[in-house]
């Protein structure tokens, strides 16, 4: 067995030491002496969080297929063991093997939301690696980013080595196998970046430079050198069904957000509402095949021992097999495992399905209109009506559920105060729906709970030109709606629970930044801050002074409408959609016409350039 | 059919807490493929209780559990199973049939030996074995009683230390190294935990008492042997017999009767 990175004396006094231990169940071992590349793997926040993530769970397993790499994993330590390794100056180490994660030859770190950027450079920091590219030398790991955040990489490009553009499964024995030969070969850190730049999906930041005019937009970015890449192109995995899956995923000891085996049933999502980035970047929507969903189920439920199976997708509704697997699911489950049918829509085969394996008395039905009026749904292309909506509930209440939820967003482009006022009113008609059931064969009274989060323009969406609301415009949005909500007849009935602000406005400068804002990440970490996701770490008052003394405007990035002919910081990223699909979709949203699905009818996205998924039904 | 289970726990796995464990155990025993019961209801969950839970930190050669089970294999054959589906520090040892009508061990729970050892690198525990035992005599021995103030949840209450533990001596280990033997009084009520003894005889022998300095370790649980830890009449009068025949096989063998009966001794082996 090994020994831990740390000496009982700490592990004794901090919370939760399980997080830092290794040792789960399917944890890969290896003799780090016999491999040619050793990989540390991190999602920079705390390990519950962490182990919950699928993406981390496929990629460890396919990089450990490989005999000649060992990939180790990493998470945030918690501000308690933080504190304890600054002090004594203990340097992070990875879990499997309890090493250095600075002796590594690569740090890959996932990156999920913006609130977790500073949580990177406490990473980078507590490993004892420069937090600056431009700073490491010979003997750093190269630290790589993946994830949906490096759509828009610049904020933090002066932190990585590079960037890896899309779905990790299809480049990385290449990119793996180039580092080997270099280092063979004697090559320098340098020779390596410049020869990875060429492989599709590789973004190396420090290759490129960016101009900027007076009024602060970008006036050019360009490639430093002619051999390097003017584009560069995400990757997509366009064999899901023959793709690496982690049949043996790593069992916790303690309990994480996820603790459940997860089935990722397809990728991508057809419906193309106009806020989604998810919806855009992972185009084309890609099934995985029943028969493969099936084998995975069973080897995953055996391999772990989880009591429950979660489906994943973007909208699982939409997937063609769903009623099959279902019952397949329900017939081969063994005793006391549970199945979790997020992500679907409301309709009587989803309600059947749920009713069979959850307790309906205390589950509660999750629709998400996202805005409160059927005007501002279009703008945004939700395709869900007052009706369906009206209609699912009732079905759901005659099924004997009585909680509905309900997630609305605030600060969408035009959206007026009449469209504020909508959202309780549609709750309240829920509320109404329900009381229509005669008194004998209702049981109580409904809850219906409405959340209100605010509106954040992401890349690669058409709403990507929006600008956002100030701080005092969100709050005065949830106001009104609250004001609203207490003059519902139903009120006693209807709940309603809305957020700071603080948070949305750093979420919107670092969604749509560009490479100027890194130096506010930097300021804002020196100042204390990280974990800034959990309300408890989350110190706005820093965050303003990181913004003061860097001499950063928020408004210049948050409040202004960005010009369709603006450079945007990301434009030098191919993700499949085009630039031209997404103007016409802005257009279309602030007319308020709605689009169809894929399956509806092909718009030309520009997806179907990667020749797979919802793209190729169209061609017969 | 009622199976208690006993296992150990080394290594890493100390840091793993009690409730940690059972849902470790949950997970393990349904990659083992036991056949275990489910209660009814919307959320079975399975059925299965801890004789008694071990503090973070320490490590342990004698834990147990009681599941129930809707079949089984032979217990070679069902350790190995669980064994192979344990982490590296965990170690099944025993898996026998109880009777139907058995107490949990939860209930049975008496007293549990420990040992306790200081840390290599902190130095050792007295300068040497006869060192220590000398000063576990003064304590244990020539104090007549040992009060202290023992902190409950919302109160404090003292009590005579002394009438709790059951044994108390130092013991040679291999390659020359000791440790303290500690019988502890153990289970739901005057539940005495290894610390509270060892930091009580720490300030006893005037030295600043360190927790993380010591490795304690949990050698074996026990039930009184005297208690039937079977329900129903005739089950009761069966286990009378059983005790007087095994008393009269210690008497025979000019033994004396332990007062204490390894929890897992009350079980037997499936072929």
């Amino acid at each position: 067995m090994n020994t831990l990175a740390l000496p009982d004396e700490i592990l004794l006094s901090i919370d939760k030491p399980a997080r830092y231990i290794g040792n789960e169940i399917n944890m890969v071992k290896k003799d780090p002496s016999t491999v040619a590349v050793r990989f540390a793997m991190c999602f920079p926040d705390v390990y519950e969080i962490g182990m919950s993530h699928l993406g981390i769970q496929i990629l460890y397993s396919m990089f450990n297929q490989r005999e000649d790499v060992y990939c180790e994993r990493v998470y945030s330590p918690w501000g308690d063991l933080h504190k304890i390794m600054k002090e004594r100056q203990i340097p992070l180490f990875t879990l499997e093997t309890q090493s250095p994660v600075k002796d590594m030859d690569f740090l890959g770190i996932t990156i999920q939301y913006e609130m977790c950027y500073t949580n990177i450079l406490q990473v980078l920091d507590l490993s004892q690696i420069p937090l600056l590219s431009s700073q490491r030398g010979e003997g750093c790991p190269i630290v790589i980013g993946g994830g949906p955040c490096t759509y828009n990489p610049e904020p933090l490009a002066d932190f990585f080595d590079l960037f890896y553009i899309g779905e990790g499964e299809t480049r990385y024995d290449e990119l793996l196998d180039l580092y080997k030969s270099l280092r063979e070969q004697g090559g320098t850190r340098q020779e390596f970046l410049r020869a990875a730049c060429k492989l599709p999906g590789i973004y190396v930041p420090s290759l490129y430079e960016a101009t900027y005019q007076e009024d602060g937009t970008i006036a050019s970015f360009q490639p430093k050198y002619e051999d390097v890449p003017a584009t560069v192109e995400k990757e997509a995995e366009m064999d899901l069904s023959r793709a690496p899956y982690p049949e043996k995923p790593l069992v916790p000891y303690i309990k994480v957000t996820q603790d459940r085996v997860v089935l990722e049933i397809q990728r991508g999502c057809i419906r193309g509402c106009r806020f989604c980035q998810a919806g855009m970047v992972y185009r084309p929507t890609r099934e995985r095949e029943l028969s493969v969903l099936k084998q995975y189920a069973q080897e995953m439920l055996e391999n772990t021992g989880h009591e429950e199976i979660s489906l994943s997708s973007l909208s699982s509704s939409d997937y063609s097999h769903l009623p099959e697997l279902v019952d397949f699911l329900m017939e081969s489950k063994g005793q006391g495992v549970n199945i979790s049918l997020p992500s679907l829509r409301i309709d009587a085969f989803s309600l059947e399905a749920m009713g069979k394996v959850q307790d309906v008395r205390k589950s509660s039905l999750t629709f998400a209109p996202e805005a409160g009026s059927q005007r501002l749904r279009d703008v945004i292309n939700k395709g869900l009506t007052e009706e369906v909506i009206l209609h699912g509930a009732g079905l759901a209440f005659e099924g004997g559920w009585q909680k509905v939820k309900l997630y609305f967003m605030l600060g969408l482009p035009t959206e007026t105060e009449e469209d504020m006022r909508e959202i309780p009113r549609l709750a309240d008609k829920i509320a109404r729906r329900y009381y229509e059931i005669p008194k004998d064969k209702r049981n109580g009274k409904c809850q219906i709970t409405i959340s209100t989060s605010f509106f954040v323009p992401k890349p690669f969406t058409p709403l990507q030109w929006a600008p956002m609301c100030p701080k005092e415009g969100y709050l005065a949005r949830a106001k009104v709606v609250n004001e609203e909500m207490k003059a519902q007849l139903n009120r006693k009935s209807l709940k309603y629970n809305w957020h700071e602000a603080d948070v949305t406005v750093l979420e919107g400068v670092f969604a749509r930044g560009d490479r100027r804002v890194g130096q506010v990440l930097q300021k804002a970490y020196e100042k204390g801050c990280m974990f800034d996701a959990w309300t408890e770490c989350f110190d706005n008052q820093k965050w303003m002074e990181a913004f003061q003394e860097t001499g950063v405007s928020i408004d210049f990035y948050n409040l202004r409408q960005r010009d369709l002919d603006e450079i945007l910081p990301w434009d030098f990223i191919r993700c499949g959609v085009t630039k031209e699909f997404l103007k016409r979709e802005w257009e279309r949203a602030q007319n308020g016409q709605v689009t169809l699905n894929c399956k509806e009818a092909c718009n030309g996205c520009g997806a179907a350039s990667y020749q797979g998924g919802v793209c190729l039904e169209h061609q017969n | 059919m009622n199976i208690r289970i006993k296992f150990g726990k080394y290594g890493v796995m100390k840091f793993i807490g009690h409730l940690d464990m059972m849902r470790y155990f949950q997970k393990a025993i349904r990659r083992a493929g036991i056949d275990i019961a489910y209660s009814g209801g919307y959320s079975p969950h399975q059925i299965m209780s801890f004789a008694a839970p071990l503090g973070v930190g320490i490590t342990s050669s004698g834990e147990y559990f009681d599941i129930s089970v809707n079949s089984t294999r032979s217990s070679r054959a069902s350790i190995d199973a669980l064994n192979s589906a344990m982490a590296e520090g965990v170690t099944i040892l025993e898996y026998k049939k109880l009777p139907d009508t058995a107490k949990t061990s939860m209930s049975l729970v008496a007293a549990a030996d420990y040992h306790v050892s200081m840390k290599p690198e902190y130095g050792t525990f007295f300068s040497s074995q006869e060192e220590l035992q000398r000063k576990v005599e003064e304590f244990f021995i020539g104090q007549p009683q040992i009060l202290i103030t023992k902190q409950a949840k919302k109160s404090q209450m003292e009590l005579d230390l002394k009438q709790f533990i059951y044994g108390m001596e130092a013991v040679g280990l291999e390659h020359g190294a000791y440790a303290l033997f500690l019988r502890l009084c153990t289970g739901s009520s005057n539940n005495i935990k290894p610390e509270l003894a060892l930091e009580t005889f720490c300030q006893f022998c005037g030295l600043t008492y360190q927790p993380f300095q010591f490795q304690t370790h949990r050698l074996e649980v026990y039930a009184k042997s005297d208690e039937i830890p079977v329900k129903g009449e005739k089950e009761q009068q069966a286990y009378r017999d059983y005790l007087s025949r095994l008393k009269g096989s210690y008497e025979k063998q000019g033994k004396e009767f332990p007062e204490f009966l390894p929890l897992g001794a009350l079980g037997e082996d499936i072929p």
